[in-house]
Order: C-alpha cells, then sequence, then structure tokens
C-alpha cells in the first residue's frame, strides 16, 4: 500500500478509536438523566424511603454516604499527609523506606471487596465496632491512604527544592521549613488529592457492604456506631432485591450519586487550575 | 583576623574526591572571591561553610572547619547546625524568594527566629530593605508578590531576607550568572556596602568580577586550592603557572 494512504487510514483508525471514549460517557450521563430526572424532588431528596423503598426519598442514604466518607477523610487525609511528609523530606534511601513504598503501591492493588471482608474481620468483629459509620470509615480510610499519600507526596514534590534551601540558609531548622514553607505551598495539590479521594470513595460499595451498610434505616444515624444507609448500597439493594421497583426511583437514585460525585470531581479540577494559574514557580 | 579557618579538608562523593587538602583562612569584613573551571570544587567548598551538603547522600568530608575557633563539621549530635547557618546565611545562583509577598519574604527569618515584636517587624524590614537598595524603589509595594519583581530586585530582596537574621558570614554561590551586566554591576555594588558590616565569601565564575570586588582571592582547579591571596597579586603576579593560564584566559 502507499504509505501516504496507509498513514491516513491510520490515523483516522486511531482518532475513531478515542472519540469512541467519549460515547460511554455520554450514554452514562444520558440514560441516568432521562430515567431518573423525574423522581427528583425535596421529598425524594429529603424524606426517607417508604412503601418497601418503593416511594418516598433517600435522604438516610444521602447522609449515610455523606457521614461515612466524612469520617473516612478525617482520618486518612491527616495520616497519608503525615506519611507523605516523612517519606518526601526524611526517609532515606534504604530497605524499610523500599518496605514501605512496596507496602503503599501492594495497598493501592488491593480490590475493593477484599477491604470489605478486612473490615469485617478486623473493624467489625475483632475490634467489635459493629456494622456502623466508623468500621465502614476506618475500612475506606486504608483503601484511600495509598492514593492521598501518594498524591500528597507529589505535591510535596513539586514543590522547589531552592524554597526549601533558602529557608535552611536562614538557619530555620528542617521541620520549620517544612511547616512554613513546604506545606503551605504544597496545600493546593493535597487538597485536589484529597477531593478527588472522596469522590473516589464515596461511590464504593464492597468496602460499606459488610462494613457499615444497612438494607434500611428510618433514622437518622445517631453516632459513628449506627449502621446507615449508603447510596451505592441502596442503589444495589434496589435494583436488585426489591420487586415492581418505579424505575425512576432507581436512576435518581444514581443520578445523585453521580452528581455528588460528579460535583466533587469538578470542583478539585477547577481549584486545580485556579491554583496552577496563581502560582509563579 | 581570621573568621574561618579551613583546615586540610578533603570531601569525597562516594569515592569521588571533590575536594583534595584544601587549607586556607578567610578574613572578616572582607570579600574572598573563589575562582576556577565548572567542577573544580568551588561551590562545593562554599556550601561546607553553612553545612548545605548535609542533605546529600553519601558525601563524607575529613579535616577542620573552624567559623569563630569552633569547628563546625562536628556531628549533628553536639553541633547546632541551624544555628551556624543563622551566623553564616547564603545566597543563592537563582534568586529564589519565597512565593509571598515583599514583606513577608524579609519577615520570614524575623518571625520564625522571633527576632521582632510585632511592632518592630516593619521597621526592620524596612532597614533590610535599606540596607540592599531596595527600599525606595519598593516601599510602596510591599504587599506585591515577590515573584513579580525583576530577577535583580529578586536577589537583592534575597540578600535583604538574609541580612535580616543578622548573620555574621555571607555567602554568595554565583549571584550574579542570572542577571544581566548592569543588574551584574548593581549586586557589585551592593557587596562592596555590605563587607563593612559583613564577610562575604563569593563563588563566582566570572574572573572580572572576582578582580573587582574581592579583596582576597583563591583559584581552584580539579578540587584542589592551587593558590590563595591578595586579589591582586592572583591577577597581576600569580606566583603558580596554572594561576597565571587561567587568569590569563589560556585555559577555563
Amino acid at each position: 500500500m502507499n504509505p501516504k494512504l496507509a498513514q491516513k487510514i491510520a490515523f483516522s483508525l486511531l482518532f475513531l478509536v478515542t472519540l469512541i471514549i467519549i460515547l460511554p460517557v455520554l450514554m452514562i450521563v444520558f440514560v441516568i438523566v432521562k430515567e431518573g430526572a423525574s423522581a427528583i424532588t425535596w421529598e425524594f431528596l429529603f424524606t426517607a424511603p417508604k412503601d418497601g423503598m418503593r416511594a418516598g426519598g433517600i435522604f438516610p442514604a444521602i447522609i449515610g454516604t455523606l457521614s461515612i466518607v466524612l469520617c473516612a477523610v478525617a482520618v486518612t487525609l491527616p495520616m497519608g499527609v503525615m506519611a507523605a511528609i516523612y517519606l518526601n523530606e526524611y526517609a532515606k534511601e534504604n530497605l524499610l523506606t523500599r518496605i514501605i513504598k512496596l507496602s503503599i503501591v501492594n495497598l493501592a492493588g488491593v480490590p475493593s471487596v477484599v477491604y470489605g471482608l478486612f473490615g469485617l474481620a478486623v473493624f467489625v468483629m475483632f475490634l467489635k465496632m459493629g456494622v456502623s459509620i466508623i468500621a465502614g470509615a476506618l475500612t475506606l480510610s486504608i483503601m484511600e491512604l495509598p492514593v492521598i499519600i501518594t498524591t500528597s507526596r507529589n505535591a510535596l514534590n513539586s514543590v522547589p527544592q531552592s524554597f526549601r534551601e533558602a529557608s535552611l540558609s536562614l538557619g530555620v531548622s528542617k521541620w520549620q521549613t517544612i511547616r512554613h514553607v513546604v506545606l503551605p505551598n504544597a496545600l493546593p495539590g493535597i487538597m485536589t488529592g484529597a477531593i478527588l479521594s472522596i469522590a473516589r470513595i464515596s461511590g464504593e460499595t464492597a468496602p460499606i457492604l459488610f462494613t457499615a451498610a444497612a438494607f434500611y434505616v428510618p433514622h437518622l444515624p445517631r453516632s459513628i456506631f449506627d449502621q446507615v444507609m449508603a447510596l451505592p448500597y441502596h442503589l444495589y439493594i434496589i435494583s436488585t432485591q426489591i420487586p415492581n421497583m418505579p424505575k425512576n426511583i432507581t436512576y435518581g437514585t444514581a443520578l445523585v450519586l453521580l452528581v455528588l460525585v460528579l460535583a466533587m470531581s469538578v470542583s478539585a479540577i477547577s481549584m486545580r487550575i485556579y491554583f496552577r494559574k496563581k502560582k509563579k514557580w | 583576623m581570621a573568621i574561618v579557618e579551613i583546615k586540610n579538608m578533603d570531601l569525597f562523593y562516594g569515592a569521588f574526591q571533590a575536594i583534595k587538602k584544601v587549607n586556607m583562612s578567610i578574613e572578616a569584613n572582607r570579600i574572598t572571591s573563589m575562582i576556577g573551571p565548572s567542577g573544580c570544587g568551588k561551590s562545593t567548598l562554599l556550601r561546607c561553610l553553612n553545612r548545605m551538603n548535609d542533605n546529600i547522600e553519601g558525601i563524607k568530608i575529613t579535616g577542620k572547619i573552624d567559623i569563630d575557633g569552633i569547628d563546625i563539621l562536628r556531628s549533628d549530635e553536639e553541633f547546632d547546625v541551624d544555628a551556624l547557618r543563622r551566623k553564616v546565611g547564603m545566597v543563592f545562583q537563582r534568586p529564589n524568594p519565597f512565593p509571598l509577598t515583599v514583606f513577608e519574604n524579609v519577615a520570614f527569618g524575623l518571625r520564625i527566629h522571633k527576632l521582632a515584636k510585632s511592632s518592630e517587624l516593619s521597621g526592620l524590614v524596612e532597614e533590610s530593605l535599606k540596607a540592599v537598595m531596595l527600599w525606595e524603589d519598593l516601599k510602596d509595594r510591599l504587599g506585591n508578590n515577590a515573584l513579580n519583581l525583576s530577577l535583580e530586585q529578586r536577589q537583592r530582596l534575597c540578600v535583604a531576607r538574609l541580612i535580616a537574621v543578622k548573620p555574621d558570614i555571607i555567602l554568595l554561590d554565583e549571584p550574579c550568572s542570572a542577571l544581566d551586566p548592569i543588574a551584574t554591576a548593581k549586586i557589585e555594588e551592593l557587596m562592596l556596602e555590605l563587607k563593612k558590616k559583613y564577610t562575604i565569601v563569593i563563588v563566582t565564575h566570572n574572573m572580572q568580577q572576582a578582580a573587582r570586588v574581592s579583596d582576597d582571592t583563591g583559584f581552584m582547579l580539579l578540587g584542589e586550592l592551587v593558590e590563595f591571596g591578595k586579589t591582586s597579586q592572583i591577577f597581576t603576579a600569580p606566583k603558580e603557572k596554572k594561576t597565571e593560564d587561567y587568569v590569563t584566559g589560556r585555559f577555563g
């Protein structure tokens, strides 16, 4: 074949395949909005389900998901940032550091259902937390730890070495340098990573399946030791376990979950763009 | 009087010896320049004076460096490196102000070291900016981001940030290499002004600069201090053949 023609065909093929990537995104959004938009009312968002989930709202599930996720971040963010500071600023290249880094990589590769079983065994049963917000949050926080550590490390690493040197050369101690120079400049990156991971864990089902989520709880959680309904689990229940489920409620629930996750992703991305424009180094 | 005394100093990066048996003494309130081709070890030597090489792994230093009669190469447990760096400050090749306002840059060290009550802070910032001749230009722009200044102003600001914490010795690591000739001339003027109060050690690849500003000059080559003496002597009557070849431009 003529090389010019071959090139044209190759380009077109690559372009077409790339274009196909947009398709599922559009279809997911289209189908869910089309089927679910009619369910979205104030009542749907702010009341509890009734008639065996076939009517009413999803308020307890929204609150349940938010409380699990916020608790998880409250645990994982400080831990992850501290570990990232240690690894990026203090750790010397030795066997222990290599083992730690290897653990982080492996932790990131564990399937989420395995985290769920781990949470059931350790938090729910061994530590006797029961199926509760705290057990689910701790399970999710372990799952998110590698992500938070990695994004925080990248944020710390992108702070120019020259800032550290400038501070040290003024007789400022290493910890003060980290505290007053490195961290403030890494904070936007760390926060962006944190929001993205919140978005990610909001949709996770398997880790909370055995550790936090309840089939039906008519009231809102009173403490972190309560079981809660959660959006992804609720969606699973109503789409598989309830006969004669009105379709628009199922899709409406999916829409709420989707909007929640997308809103967080979009805010993280706009934050990143804002700080990238602002920063001059 | 010698404020810095380097005795038989060797420095190794792993197996590579970057500094070989260097002996020299630096006098107070003078400008001492270190010249030599790239990679001769002059910057490495300078960075030893405030232990900025500490973070590089695999580095080993033997010999002694006394500053004010205290051996600064002692191990960390018995020696306060932060206190040393407060006394021996450094200005780097690329101006590196913090991404803060002009005011906050100068106030940074004062705040962290708690050198000033908040009522005294603006006076001390003004004093430091005046000392580097930035005050007139920037007094109405103290709230501007320091990264918006010109390169020369940024480098002056770095000097101001340093002298705010009142060091005794200022190390300058090729401070003009990012600047144009006019800005360079202004920084050189500043150095001459500063030597009244501080001891200055400057590493430069610019021989004319060393000849113009410094009182003493050391010429380094392949890790050795080939010759050290009065600047006028090094440039007009060097004792070593290698020094003569270098300062007359035969190599380097």
